[in-house]
């Protein structure tokens, strides 16, 4: 959708800010602002572009620079660690060739790690585009990404 | 031991139907609640001595009586669904399992504290859970239990959702408030409470969603028949998120007054692969660790109080002797490095310099000088920070001092200054 329709569809109040960024991010394929993006957000709620820059430095959703098709989230957190997420990180660095907090060259996956998921109950855990992965072992990792490979064209 | 009285439906109905929650006695406490005197559901709720079940364990009747006796064309209630806290499951379970409750208990406060306004904030990372609401606030408000004359009465209430965008803070508050008000979520300093300035500047309850699904069980039953369930100052259920190094991880609902330890080897079935417990954070990050010898302390807020933080979320995190205490302590007060909104002082600077103490205890590079500074540096930080992040999380730290000095001490060159 292109941009100017997504703001006709917001209200001119900076309490929907939020909600307008992240639907922003959404709908792009590299889910981050722009900067063009920051300067029609600020005019369309009537705040500073300052301000829109501060929303998005201080919510970790919300990006400034470019990412992949699918953002990977890993749960960092105690419950995830103590239940071997650290080899899932490893598996997931092998598997795409990046490095944690990296992209892969053709754009498909960026590696994130996250703060808790909230799937304590299942772990390990990971989220990619909206949906939350437990139980996670190396061989349902790499089942996971190839799937998500075969989906672009 | 379980006794269920919110997640009885769990599992049981299908979240999605509006029927099956109207089936199993959904909405018949709001119902009645329309035909009681508002002071009368606020003595109900006094008599069932409930308390805030996100940390604080505040009680729920003085916050609602606070908001009632505010005039003015606007107030807001809002629920806490911004469940952050690792180790904590148990808002996401309700939500997903039986989402009508959450809207039913914001109807009967709203009802009663005359409040016009309702918004429930989730976590941004839970999608599902946020489908689940935006499906269910459209069937309450199409069979008129939100909207314009609820239930064919004269009072009119609607909810809206909002989602947060990845910040663990955003549970506090009066961070909670601005983020609503689509600002970066740092807290403000109290007071004036929410109660009496809150969301917009206008009169806002909080409640987490856990304390709100107890609103309708209490009008059911009555106050009073309530809060003989658990214990005398800590009356109801609550919901146990069981996770870590546990056979049968997930949510429990058990009435306040059950040792840790059965909860533990009964309900979660004892420690994996045949380990040796090593220790149990409680509450979640926020939370003390406690070593073995202690299990037997009962679940009680009044109980927790003596650790001088918000152990009331309900999280119970059970660790094996695989582990290294330090590692995890480390793994927490980068969480909270991270997560800290940078507002004031002693949380900001005080958690890298955390982090910078806990790396020469690991590195076996501490003196005993760094262990007087970790310590006075908890201290100083639980003392002053402006926020329940900030003043809360040192209590792993100030915990494991207690309960496992030695290994700070193996850790320190003695003779090094």
């Amino acid at each position: 959708m292109d941009l100017t329709q997504l703001l006709a569809q917001y209200p001119h109040e900076e309490n929907r800010l939020i909600d307008l960024l992240l639907d922003i991010q959404k709908q792009k394929n590299n889910h981050f602002i722009s900067e063009q993006e920051i300067q029609m957000v600020a005019k369309h709620i009537g705040v500073s572009e300052a301000k829109v820059c501060s929303v998005i430095s201080f919510y970790t959703l919300l990006s400034f620079h470019p990412r992949g098709r699918y953002v990977i989230q890993i749960c960092r957190d105690i419950p995830c660690h103590i239940n071997h997420s650290a080899s899932i990180v490893g598996t997931l660095e092998q598997l795409l060739g990046i490095q944690m907090g990296q992209t892969t060259q053709n754009g498909l996956f960026s590696l994130e790690y996250s703060s808790c998921l909230g799937h304590c109950d299942a772990p390990p855990s990971m989220r990619i585009d909206g949906r939350t992965y437990v139980h996670l072992t190396p061989d349902k990792v790499k089942a996971i990404i190839s799937e998500y490979r075969g989906r672009t064209p | 031991m379980e006794r269920k009285l919110i997640s009885a439906r769990c599992g049981v109905i299908n979240p999605l139907s509006i029927d099956d929650y109207i089936k199993t006695g959904g909405y018949v406490a709001l119902r009645k609640a329309l035909r009681m005197e508002r002071i009368e559901i606020l003595e109900e709720i006094s008599d069932s001595k409930l308390r805030g079940r996100g940390g604080a364990g505040f009680l729920t009747s003085t916050k609602m009586m606070g908001l009632a006796k505010e005039s003015g064309p606007m107030k807001y209630i809002v629920c806490n669904a911004d469940e952050g806290e690792p180790g904590n499951f148990k808002d996401r379970f309700l939500i997903e399992n039986d989402p009508h409750q959450i809207i039913e208990g914001m109807a009967i406060i709203a009802f009663a504290t005359r409040a016009n306004h309702g918004y429930i904030y989730v976590r941004g990372e839970y999608d599902h859970a946020i489908e689940v609401l935006q499906w269910t606030l459209l069937e309450a408000r199409k069979h008129k239990f939100l909207g314009n004359n609820i239930m064919d009465s004269d009072f009119s209430f609607d909810i809206e959702l909002r989602s947060g965008a990845g910040s663990y803070v955003c549970g506090e508050e009066f961070a909670l408030i601005e983020s609503i008000e689509g600002k970066p979520g740092r807290t403000r300093v109290k007071p004036p409470f929410p109660t009496s300035i809150g969301l917009f500047g206008k009169p806002t309850l909080i409640q987490n969603v856990e304390t709100l699904v107890n609103i309708p069980a209490i009008l059911t039953m009555g106050g009073k028949a309530y809060s003989k369930i658990g214990m005398p100052n800590c009356t109801g259920t609550k919901l146990i998120s069981l996770s870590g190094n546990v056979k049968n991880k997930g949510v429990y609902e058990i009435p306040f007054g059950i040792s840790i330890r059965k909860v533990i080897f009964e309900l979660g079935g004892g420690i994996e692969n045949n380990k040796k417990l090593k220790m149990v954070q409680l509450g979640g990050a926020c939370g003390p660790f406690i070593p073995e010898y202690m299990l037997d302390m009962l679940i009680d807020y009044e109980r927790f109080e003596e650790f001088e933080s918000k152990t009331g979320a309900g999280a119970i995190i059970v660790v094996d002797d695989r582990f290294d205490l330090f590692d995890l302590m480390l793994r927490v007060v980068r969480f909270f490095e991270h997560e800290s909104c940078g507002k004031c002082t002693p949380c900001r600077e005080g958690h890298a310099q955390l982090v910078i103490l806990l790396q020469k205890f690991i590195d076996k590079k501490a003196s005993m000088k760094d262990l007087i500074s970790i310590e006075s540096l908890a201290r100083v930080m639980h003392q002053t920070a402006l926020c329940g992040l900030g003043q809360s999380s040192p209590t792993a730290i100030i915990s494991t001092l207690r309960y496992f000095r030695d290994e700070y001490i193996d850790r320190c060159d003695i003779w090094t200054n």
